[in-house]
């Protein structure tokens, strides 16, 4: 009965439903490019205007977005080493940047104010697609920092304390993107969810904790994703001896 | 049922993946490259300029700190040996003005006695020169007396 009814308003939740687009005969989920195109051009606006008057003495905007360079350095530098990580901070920058600005965004924003004639709006990273097409960025760039490091001497790299090791190092090649976009994609997909059902049995004050955990799992989130793959590319071009 | 329409449908679902997930690592590639060129290369080189600026100051800082006590240092022993100098000069213009007070004292002593001697002298024979002059005169006189007494007789 009650879970009967629960089941029922889940599927008022519109889980699992897409807004197709369809080009040629490829199909795109478009609920996600349409939020992370918003999510991300008031990212770059936000950039731009930080960035428009640099001067020595920072101010305002320039002074978060120093910050925020500083601490993004400080992720890659910690986890890549002084050697390279120059050569991948963009790109873990990058990756927190967007899987933060996606998983606030989704949180914080009233998307579901905005009917769309299928599915609804939300975080992007809460669709399975671009949480594999990240975690799949992220295996392709340390497979290239390896071996544009080390050349084929990466390969040592599975054999590295022992030949032992070989078979659960090549498995380790898929958990680690499979890790990575599920636990992302099941994080922020489970706080949407959380979120919903709770708005929608009792629509007063008790969702808000949930939310604020839920801004809380959001930014953690985004630090592990980044932290990760920078740990991964450091582990990739780390020197054995 | 409910549950399964949520995962296994054919058409959407929650594991629905199409060319959704390419398109979406071309975005990401492409706003790595934006995001490099709007926001890390150029807070990047502000950042490091002026982390280049404060570490450069603080080594010239540190250099001027190292010449200033080596000045000071110089300067110390300056001062000392200026200071041993001044004590040889004043010790030795004391001895000096020791040595010509002495002179002049004794210089002085010798004219003194001199003149003292001199005036002695003078003294004496301008005495033993009127005890002659003045035996003279008595002897003229007690002459004068005994002629005067012979003729009246």
């Amino acid at each position: 009965m009650f879970f009967n009814s629960l089941l029922t308003n889940l599927a008022a939740l519109e889980v699992g439903q897409h807004l197709y687009w369809q080009i040629g005969n490829i199909r795109l989920h478009g609920q996600v490019f349409l939020t992370s195109w918003i999510l991300l051009g008031a990212l770059l606006v936000f950039i731009s205007l930080g960035t428009k008057k640099m001067e020595n003495d920072p101010k305002g905007l320039q002074n978060l977005l120093e910050f925020l360079w500083d601490y993004i350095r400080d992720l890659a530098r910690t986890q890549i080493g002084e050697k390279v990580y120059r050569d991948w901070m963009p790109f873990i920058g990058t990756l927190f940047l967007f899987v933060f600005v996606s998983n606030w965004g989704g949180a914080l924003i009233p998307w579901r104010l905005i009917k769309l004639p299928s599915g609804e709006l939300g975080a992007p990273t809460a669709d399975i697609n671009t949480t594999i097409a990240l975690a799949l960025l992220v295996s392709l760039s340390y497979f290239y920092a390896g071996l544009s490091n080390k050349g084929w001497r990466y390969f040592e790299y599975y054999v590295h304390p022992t030949p032992i090791m070989l078979p659960f190092k090549i498995l380790e090649d898929f958990t680690k993107p499979l890790s990575l976009s599920f636990r992302l994609f099941g994080n922020i997909l489970a706080d949407e969810l959380v979120v919903g059902v709770l708005v929608f049995l009792v629509p007063l004050i008790l969702p808000i904790p949930v939310m604020f955990l839920g801004l809380f799992t959001s930014a953690i989130q985004a630090l592990i994703f980044a932290t990760l793959a920078a740990y991964y590319i450091g582990e990739a071009v780390e020197e054995h001896h | 049922m409910l549950a399964f329409n949520f995962f296994g449908a054919t058409e959407g679902g929650l594991f629905d993946i199409n060319a959704t997930l390419p398109l979406m690592a071309i975005q990401v590639v492409a706003l790595t490259y934006i995001l490099n060129s709007l926001f890390f290369k150029p807070v990047g080189n502000v950042v490091e300029k002026r982390e280049k600026f404060v570490s450069n100051n603080i080594i010239e800082a540190k250099n001027k700190l190292s010449e200033v006590k080596k000045l000071e240092a110089d300067l110390l022993t300056q001062l000392q040996s200026a200071r041993t100098e001044a004590q040889r000069i004043v010790s030795e213009a004391e001895n000096e003005s020791d040595k010509l007070y002495k002179e002049a004292l004794e210089l002085a002593n010798n004219e003194a006695n001199a003149s003292k001697e001199k005036a002695r002298l003078e003294i004496e024979s301008q005495t033993s020169a009127a005890r002659d002059q003045l035996s003279k005169q008595a002897d003229d006189l007690s002459e004068l007396i005994v002629n005067r007494l012979i003729l009246e007789k």
